[in-house]
């Protein structure tokens, strides 16, 4: 009751803060451009919290929170603009979503999926702060509760959805995942600095791989190119069904699984160290076990949008709790903000323990600020996806140019360097590949994303065990076996065993027919030989540093078991098996007007000519040149386009302050600011 | 008279002598300032906090924006500030301890030079080491009952600043094992906090942030810091924390710890480098003395502002800041380490944790 005596009268002074005509000025103007940010894929809440950075010094503490929080709330909320019209996962928080958001709107019903993304989004924002204003006061028992044991438990589960995703057959997901994983160990190790993969004179690989670029390689541009190919427009034969009214009802009529996903969301935000990557599919998983009938999911089932959406805003409210708690952020958005709050003002909030004592008050208006933000974000969001749903109907030679664009610069952003869009592209072509050969991108995915949690994990959770199990045998066995970590491990059987059984039904990139042997069997070997060499590459690491060793050697081995008993399966069985799955044989990638190396030199162009001429002016060449030839555009239409391309990427980039990647001329010459 | 005054009236003479830095004008120009990091990091935090200021007191006051190059552990950064030569005075470059001790150990990564750069000013900072309060109640200014106790330290990996501490607990002969791979001092907090970690360190920021609030609840016992730097380069105790006792003295009251000899010099000279003089910034080379002048100028006006130690005590906490020949001074002090004192410390690396850097 004593926390109460507390709690409620600094909620009350949250609100008279909040309340301000002034404050709520602010935070609509961080939510317009949070949204403006937000749409972009790959920039994200960090590039909008930079923008907002130097005018935090000395600014009233309640407006620069109105503002800041804004920003922040609605980057999940906006991100799904790309990942539902374009099949681009905006951030990690949208990547489930494009597993049926996309089909939805290559059906025409872009705007249905968006306006259910947009409810579910709001509504796991509000159960995000409901949740957050009861429990804040006494939730840091709750997040020491989650040590190692349990996040590495909690990774599993993630891990374990990869069941449900694996696709007909099931080997191929878990050598999916596998292959994710390995690829997530590229770079120097964690734990004691070992090199997997990498070598000191490429240093690009010695950080590894980021999210973005794999995400956007992986689902991005399989999908752009394969539309490309087709030459028509997203929603087929340009027609828009149903509208956003029809979205609103398909989450009312889903209301509890939003609850449910939303409550996954914010325990799942609550824990320090896992942020947002597991989350969405988590809820994924979660929607799909719990549809009676799962034979539409990955072809536009409305419940695999609103089960990830509903919980991607919630976590953003969950991740307040370590952020504003302990000091801790949960994400690179959080760091900047923690960052942030202390030059507000006088600089006398502090985020950490010591916020709850020393500024409750404060910190119920940063819940009920994100809370606010999400509904004027999502208004928004919903007024306008009508509009924008439009840009499903229009040819899509038109748009790809732009795409390829987006994602370059998206995928350059994250590291600065020109390797970051030559990673994209090689990673995009394992993607059109995984997709061609109905290898579940998924299962790749969320490999990918839980090979450093599970790795870093399993080590440290190990180390620790082997420590107490010195002490005594039974201390050992409390740290292992906490209660939280047999409920997660009984939901994770469940989950696996429920997830084979109906994984036969979900087939994500369709029924894809089997044709001839070759191509599916020439795709196998090249796996099995990445994996080999993986395999080799850990087992030079001396044995002193088992730690940086071992989680690819166990997971090498076991893809390589899988792809073993693969290649057993393909010499035996007939061609019209499952195994041999390719996208050449039948439907639309074989009926397509245009091959795919064709369309991929396009890509390949773009790239060499940065290499060569820097972004901007490889950017224009290729811009006049797609339109000209690819799209037969005449040259007003050209020319107009491609100023509008060129002049959206330097105000972007000029607003948030980042540089094109220059190429070798740029080395000679010395240029003015967007060519340089 | 600490360092502080010293450098101070060095930096003053510095100014003086020099008057040609008023001809150097920024209006209307946009001054970026390269941190080798994410925007996560401390020298994010740092940075983020200099900008503001020194955009008021630069003549002309430009923007001042922070750009983020992270990667290979701030090599890349700093590798490509090497490459970078003057050109208008609008470009500077924030290096912190991760970029020293890769530089000090030679990491085949390193293709920088600090001597070939210009520093403009130099802060540090300080750290505290804490134990849980069960193994606290056996410390008595000694390490001497603390040497049969296993204990579990959440670590970042051992080349990086968290080498400091794990050689002064090895030192005492204190028996710590770290947990590697955890992304930062505020994980290790947490791993503390639920009881999988027995013993941790924080910079004074973070102690004083969290830590010092476990202190008060009896969830922790400060055991040391590692001290502060005066003029004639000795170590003394924190000036944020003059009542926790340095390693120094833990060592110096600890039976087998010495305070001289080659595992001391070794261990000086990388605390040197992590804390006392962890972020500096640079201009690059090639720069004219007038424009050095005019940021030492800057970064002067900006340490002397009324309200500097009140904002800065939090978001740097209350040590130095070197300008001019004292930022000079303490990047010298700060990125040079003697012969015996590196292979020492790659033998120690290499024995302890089966790290080698080539």
């Amino acid at each position: 009751m004593d926390v109460f005596a507390t709690a409620l009268p600094a909620l009350s002074d949250a609100w008279a803060l909040i309340l301000q005509p002034v404050v709520l000025g602010y935070l609509v103007l961080g939510v317009v451009m949070g949204l403006a940010v937000g749409v972009f894929p790959g920039l994200g809440g960090i590039a909008g919290l930079s923008l907002l950075l130097p005018f935090m010094f000395g600014m009233d503490p309640i407006m620069g929170l109105a503002l800041m929080v804004g920003m922040v709330a609605v980057v999940p909320t906006s991100d799904t603009f790309a990942s539902v019209l374009m099949g681009i996962p905006g951030s990690s928080a949208s990547q489930a979503t494009v597993l049926d958001g996309f089909p939805m709107a290559k059906r025409g019903q872009a705007a249905r999926a968006l306006a259910a993304a947009f409810t579910s989004s709001l509504f796991g924002g509000l159960v995000g702060a409901a949740f957050l204003t009861m429990f804040i006061v006494i939730a840091r028992p709750l997040v020491l509760a989650f040590g190692l044991p349990e996040m590495l438990m909690i990774s599993v589960l993630g891990l374990s959805m990869v069941a449900v995703l694996a696709g007909r057959v099931a080997l191929k997901g878990v050598a999916a995942a596998g292959l994710g994983m390995l690829v997530g160990t590229i770079g120097e190790a964690d734990a004691g600095g070992s090199l997997r993969m990498a070598t000191y004179d490429i240093p690009y690989l010695m950080d590894g791989l980021k999210l973005v670029i794999v995400g956007l390689g992986i689902f991005a541009v399989p999908e752009i190119v394969s539309l490309l190919r087709q030459d028509r427009s997203i929603a087929k034969d340009a027609k828009l069904g149903a509208g956003w009214g029809a979205g609103v009802r398909d989450w009312f009529a889903n209301k509890w699984l939003s609850v449910r996903c939303s409550l996954i969301g914010v325990v799942v935000g609550v824990i320090p160290g896992l942020g947002g990557s597991v989350v969405d599919w988590i809820a994924y998983g979660h929607s799909v076990q719990t549809t009676k009938d799962k034979s539409n999911f990955g072809k536009g089932e409305v419940r695999g949008v609103i089960g990830p959406e509903s919980s991607n805003n919630a976590k953003e409210g969950g991740g307040l709790v370590p952020t504003l708690l302990f000091g801790i952020p949960g994400s690179g958005s959080m760091a900047i903000f923690i960052g942030a709050i202390a030059l507000l003002g006088s600089g006398d909030i502090e985020v950490g323990p010591n916020m709850l004592r020393d500024n409750l008050d404060i910190t119920y208006s940063i819940v009920w600020l994100l809370a606010l933000a999400n509904v004027v974000g999502t208004l928004l969001c919903i007024a306008a996806s009508g509009g924008i749903a439009k840009l499903t109907t229009i040819r899509f030679t038109y748009l790809a140019p732009f795409l390829f664009m987006l994602i370059s610069f998206a995928a350059f952003q994250s590291g600065q360097n020109f390797e970051d869009i030559l990673a994209l592209f090689v990673i995009g072509l394992i993607g059109i590949f995984l997709r061609r050969f109905d290898w579940s991108r998924p299962a790749f995915l969320i490999g990918f994303v839980l090979s450093n949690p599970v790795e870093k994990f399993s080590n440290q959770a190990f180390q620790i065990a082997s420590f107490r199990f010195r002490k005594s045998f039974e201390e050992g066995m409390d740290y292992i076996f906490s209660p939280i970590v047999i409920v997660l491990l009984i939901i994770t059987i469940v989950s696996v065993v429920l997830g084979i059984r109906q994984a036969k039904s979900i087939m994500a990139e369709g029924d894809v027919k089997s044709g001839s042997k070759r191509s599916p069997l020439v795709f196998l070997l090249v796996i099995m030989a990445y994996v080999v060499a993986a395999l080799i590459n850990a087992n030079m690491i001396p044995d002193y540093n088992m730690t940086d060793k071992i989680v690819p050697l166990v997971v090498g081995g076991i893809t390589l078991a899988a792809l073993l008993i693969l290649l057993a399966q393909m010499l035996m069985r007939p061609e019209t098996d499952a195994v041999f799955a390719d996208k050449e044989v039948a439907g639309e990638d074989a009926d397509a007007p245009y091959g795919l190396w064709g369309t991929l030199t396009w890509f390949a162009g773009l790239i060499a000519a940065t290499y060569v001429l820097g972004f901007i002016l490889a950017l224009m060449g290729f811009l006049i040149a797609f339109l000209r030839v690819r799209a037969q555009a005449p040259w007003p239409k050209t020319l107009i386009l491609t100023a509008a391309g060129i002049a959206l990427m330097c105000v972007m980039a000029g607003a948030l302050n980042r540089d094109f990647p220059p190429g070798l001329l740029q080395d000679v010459v010395d240029l003015p600011w967007p060519l340089k | 008279m600490t360092i502080k005054h010293l450098a101070a009236s060095v930096a003053a003479s510095a100014i003086i002598a020099s008057p040609a830095f008023a001809e150097v004008d920024f209006s209307g120009e946009t001054i970026e300032w390269v941190i080798p990091f994410s925007e996560t990091g401390g020298s994010a935090k740092w940075a983020n906090f200099f900008a503001p200021l020194l955009s008021e007191e630069l003549p002309g006051n430009p923007t001042v924006v922070v750009k983020f190059m992270p990667g290979a552990g701030s090599t890349k950064g700093a590798n490509w500030f090497q490459e970078q030569e003057h050109e208008d005075g609008t470009l500077l470059f924030g290096t912190s301890g991760s970029t020293q001790f890769p530089y000090l150990l030679d990491d085949p990564r390193v293709r920088y030079e600090y001597s070939d750069w210009n520093p403009v000013m130099a802060s540090g900072t300080g750290g505290v080491a804490y134990l849980n309060p069960e193994d606290g109640e056996k410390f008595d200014g000694s390490a001497n009952n603390l040497k049969d106790i296993d204990f579990i330290y959440g670590s970042q990996g051992a080349t990086r600043l968290d080498l400091v501490p794990l050689l002064a607990w090895q030192m005492l002969g204190m028996n710590v094992e770290p947990v590697f791979g955890i992304k930062g001092r505020g994980d290790g907090r947490l791993m503390f906090e639920r009881g999988e970690a027995t013993i941790d360190y924080q910079t004074s920021s973070g102690y004083l942030g969290a830590s010092a609030d476990l202190v008060e609840q009896g969830k922790a016992v400060p055991m040391m810091t590692w001290g502060a730097l005066n003029e004639d380069g000795e170590i003394v105790r924190d000036p944020t924390f003059p009542d926790i006792p340095t390693f120094k003295e833990v060592c110096e009251a600890t039976e087998g710890c010495e305070t001289s000899g080659k595992a001391w010099d070794a261990w000086k000279a990388f605390f040197i480098a992590g804390f006392p003089v962890q972020k500096i910034a640079f201009l690059p080379q090639g720069t004219p003395q007038e424009v050095i002048d005019t940021y030492t100028a800057a970064f002067d006006a900006v340490r002397n502002r009324d309200d500097f130690p009140q904002i800065a005590a939090k978001r740097v906490g209350k040590y130095d800041v070197f300008v001019g020949e004292g930022a000079k001074k303490a990047t010298q002090a700060g990125t040079t380490v003697s012969p015996e004192a590196k292979a020492f410390v790659t033998n120690w690396l290499q024995e302890a944790y089966g790290v080698s850097l080539n």
